[in-house]
């Protein structure tokens, strides 16, 4: 499909009269926005002549609140940034922050993470595609994507006692080690996740009415995928083969087979494959993971003074007491170099980075987080004109915008 | 229910006598239309709320109506910032009467955790808020009990010509440096039937 | 700061002379010949180089000559109160290669403007360089407060429009000056 070239030139729309043109205000309480964006479209008919994109509806200043919580609390705040997928974003702050201190985590540390954030690039992935699915009218496809999202709330709750905001990662390890129960769990979503998922493939891939909607509809070329910044599967399924889970590989993804998914078409058809694809690319990674899982401990060391100590540690060496009591007194915990370091993991939507200042204090004097929402969103105009009212919601679906990253 | 019929009068075994505002409080509470005023991570579970697993049709409030003017319960489900209240509010302008509000969630209840220069500390201080829902963000269930207290709350209190709304001004707001002149109020406010039977009672002492 | 730590001896050595980190070093020998003044240096493998206000455009536009396509983000730092900090703004250009997976970052440090009655730095956009930037630029104006010359539309991007102030600088409280109480109150008879 060509709208945007053949049949209605878009090119110069100032050239023309304006006065028939209809201004529409879509959002910022839209049930297709899902949360809180505006969108004012100017329309001939039901064309999309123009959109300007507004943003800022939700934003909390959370970059700000990064500068007055310790390291380890500030993780509370990255799970209500990309709510969909919170363990990615505890992932991506501590990433940052031992980057910053320079702590290598343990082996059985690095694998706990790669799953974590594995399973929740797939419940990402699975509300992204169920949205656009119920935007354009598949509302059984939603159901079974929420029904999958909630085995995997189960199994983080199993892990840490929170289905939601997990706030499970801490400088140097994590919060719980995995108890036989969560890979028991782990493993039967593994087993019982491929069937549901070639359900969902059969409900909506080949269907009619879903292909007609999606293909075709909000094309971003290459060239415009890496000049706009555009990262994740947005940018994958216009051809751009960047992947940092590849390119840069952190944590332990060196250690697994897996491929990286791309398209070329680059239109939300596309997008929606790509996720599809790359869900069960993520069920490879945490298969691999769990069966290869190391032993020994979660935490680095006590020698190191980051991670707690465990009870055990405290009452029956030395050193734990005297780690623990440094650790839970002010001023006496870690050692912040006066330095800035940039840490990014894939995260499910897009490169999520962290830009991190330390000043020697226990807060960041700086946490700047590069959300990919921004940039995404950015892109709508772009690939919106030329398409009908109809399209907003099918291209606003599959860029996945999640306004608590937005606008932060 | 108050049976109060003249003597001499005899009534079918198939009629059911009852005050009128008790069988429009029992149409009302089982057909609650919510509005998902849905900002942020409250909005998911909100959605899982309604979705497969936890079926909030089972208690008559599953009809997610996006335009308000169809709507009578408003859900505030996440934070609210300082560019969104005047939306909210123009939204719960917009909702025609009776409606209720239910405050989902620590951040749209008290700011939460982002007590920063953008978020606003608490819906209440600038729209009336009927139920909050503590959690961050609150488990369905916390959601669906909200939803049953709510409809409790309208069978005990609700009248048909909406008096309770015109008496709930007593409650006072929660705005910065006001304090409540009436001490009884506030006790009141968490007891729905306490409250109800103040405000007879002012009522009945205020006529004498 | 990083005039501070440019002499500073890496504190971590460069990791493995990976095609990436050999691209990035290629590309930083190549902007010191070519601009004189230009610092680099070295923390935990990233390659970080400072460059003056005025040169930045060319800088970055001969980097995206050099084969850094990818503008990953355009972010700030207020170093008003950080120890040993010289200049008050520092603004972060991350770049990547969509090829070799190289990283750079690059700093630019400014001054709030002593004469003049417009408080605000200026540093020239690169919009015209990277069309990803447009936004992250209008957001780095809102919430510190830096004027980007060139930029198409250079409105906020997250406060409202009638926000004063720059809230991410270090001046501003966290808990705001009080615009989160200033609304309307909505009551039940009112409603």
């Amino acid at each position: 499909m060509s709208i945007a070239t053949s049949e209605f030139d878009v090119a110069t729309p100032a050239e023309r009269s304006e006065d028939y043109l209809w201004t529409l205000n879509f959002g910022p309480q839209h049930p297709a926005t899902h949360t809180t964006l505006r969108l004012v479209l100017k329309l001939e008919g039901e064309r999309v002549v123009d959109a300007m994109p507004e943003m800022g509806y939700l934003h909390s200043g959370f970059e700000k609140i990064g500068e007055h919580l310790t390291f380890n609390q500030y993780v509370t705040v990255t799970d209500r940034m990309n709510y969909i997928s919170p363990m990615a974003n505890n992932v991506a702050w501590h990433e940052a922050v031992e980057r910053l201190l320079g702590i290598d985590l343990t082996p059985r540390c690095k694998y706990i993470r790669v799953i974590i954030a594995e399973l929740a690039r797939i419940s990402d992935h699975l509300l992204c595609n169920g949205a656009v699915g119920l935007d354009t009218g598949a509302f059984t496809f939603f159901l079974y994507a929420f029904y999958q999202r909630e085995v995997i709330y189960d199994i983080f709750e199993t892990l840490c006692g929170a289905r939601f905001t997990n706030s499970y990662t801490r400088v140097g390890g994590a919060s719980q080690d995995f108890t036989p129960l969560v890979i028991e769990k782990i493993r039967t979503f593994l087993k019982t996740f491929p069937k549901t998922l070639d359900d969902m493939e059969r409900l909506l891939t080949r269907n009619r009415i879903f292909v007609d909607r999606t293909k075709g509809v909000g094309v971003l070329s290459k060239a415009e995928a890496i000049n706009r910044s555009a990262t994740g599967p947005v940018a994958r399924a216009s051809g751009v083969t960047r992947d940092l889970r590849k390119d840069e590989p952190y944590l332990a993804y060196r250690d697994f087979d897996f491929k990286v998914c791309c398209a070329s078409a680059g239109d939300c058809y596309a997008r929606y494959l790509v996720r599809m694809a790359e869900m069960r690319e993520s069920l490879k990674i945490v298969a691999q993971a769990l069966e290869n899982l190391p032993s020994g401990p979660v935490n680095v060391g006590i020698d190191q003074r980051t991670a707690l100590p465990t009870k055990k540690q405290v009452y029956s060496t030395i050193e734990g007491t005297i780690s623990h009591f440094e650790l839970s007194m002010a001023n006496r915990g870690f050692e912040v170099p006066c330095e800035e370091s940039y840490a990014a993991i894939e995260a499910p939507n897009g490169e999520l980075g962290f830009y991190v200042v330390g000043d020697g204090g226990e807060a960041a004097y700086r946490a700047r987080c590069r959300p990919p929402s921004v940039l995404h969103f950015a892109l709508f105009p772009q690939l919106i004109r030329g398409h009908t009212l109809s399209d907003v919601v099918a291209v606003l679906g599959s860029l996945n915008i999640i306004a608590a990253e937005l606008d932060r | 229910m108050a049976v109060n019929h003249s003597p001499g009068l005899e009534l079918p075994e198939n009629v059911v006598v009852s005050r009128l505002d008790e069988l429009a409080n029992w149409c009302r509470k089982n057909s609650l239309w919510p509005m998902p005023f849905a900002t942020a991570c409250c909005g998911i579970e909100l959605m899982a709320t309604g979705a497969s697993k936890h079926d909030l049709a089972r208690f008559g409030a599953e009809v997610f109506r996006f335009s308000p003017r169809q709507c009578d319960l408003m859900i505030v489900a996440g934070r609210v910032v300082m560019k969104m209240l005047p939306v909210l509010q123009r939204i719960w302008l917009q909702m025609s009467e009776p409606k209720w509000c239910i405050s989902m969630g620590a951040c749209a209840s008290t700011g939460g955790v982002f007590d920063t220069y953008a978020v606003v500390q608490g819906i209440d201080r600038f729209i009336p808020v009927d139920m909050y829902v503590p959690g961050c963000p609150p488990r369905p269930e916390q959601l669906i009990q909200a939803i049953i207290d709510l409809q409790d709350k309208i069978q005990l209190e609700g009248t048909i010509t909406g008096r309770e709304f015109e008496t709930a001004n007593r409650q006072l707001r929660k705005r910065a440096l006001v304090e409540s002149a009436d001490p009884l109020t506030i006790d009141a406010s968490r007891n729905p039937v306490l409250q109800r039977r103040l405000s007879e009672f002012a009522e009945t002492s205020s006529a004498r | 700061m990083a005039e501070a730590t440019a002499s500073r001896e890496p504190s971590s050595p460069d990791p493995a002379g990976s095609e990436a980190s050999r691209a990035a070093q290629d590309a930083v020998a190549a902007v010191a010949t070519a601009f004189p003044g230009v610092e680099s240096s070295v923390f935990r493998g990233q390659r970080r180089v400072v460059v003056p206000a005025e040169r930045s455009f060319e800088v970055l536009a001969s980097l995206k000559e050099a084969g850094f396509d990818l503008l990953v983000d355009v972010s700030c730092v207020d170093y008003l109160e950080y120890r040993g900090a010289k200049r008050r703004f520092g603004l972060v250009y991350l770049l990547a290669s969509t090829a070799t997976a190289a990283r750079l970052t690059i700093r630019v440090f400014v001054d709030e403007p002593v004469e003049g009655t417009d408080p605000c730095p200026v540093v020239r956009s690169v919009v015209p360089l990277w069309e990803g930037a447009d936004w992250l630029e209008r957001e780095v104006w809102d919430l510190f407060g830096i004027r980007f010359e060139g930029h198409p539309d250079l409105r906020r991007l997250v406060m409202p429009e009638e926000f004063t102030g720059h809230p991410l600088r270090k001046d501003y409280p966290l808990q705001g000056r009080g615009e989160r109480h200033n609304f309307p109150v909505l009551t039940r008879d009112r409603s």
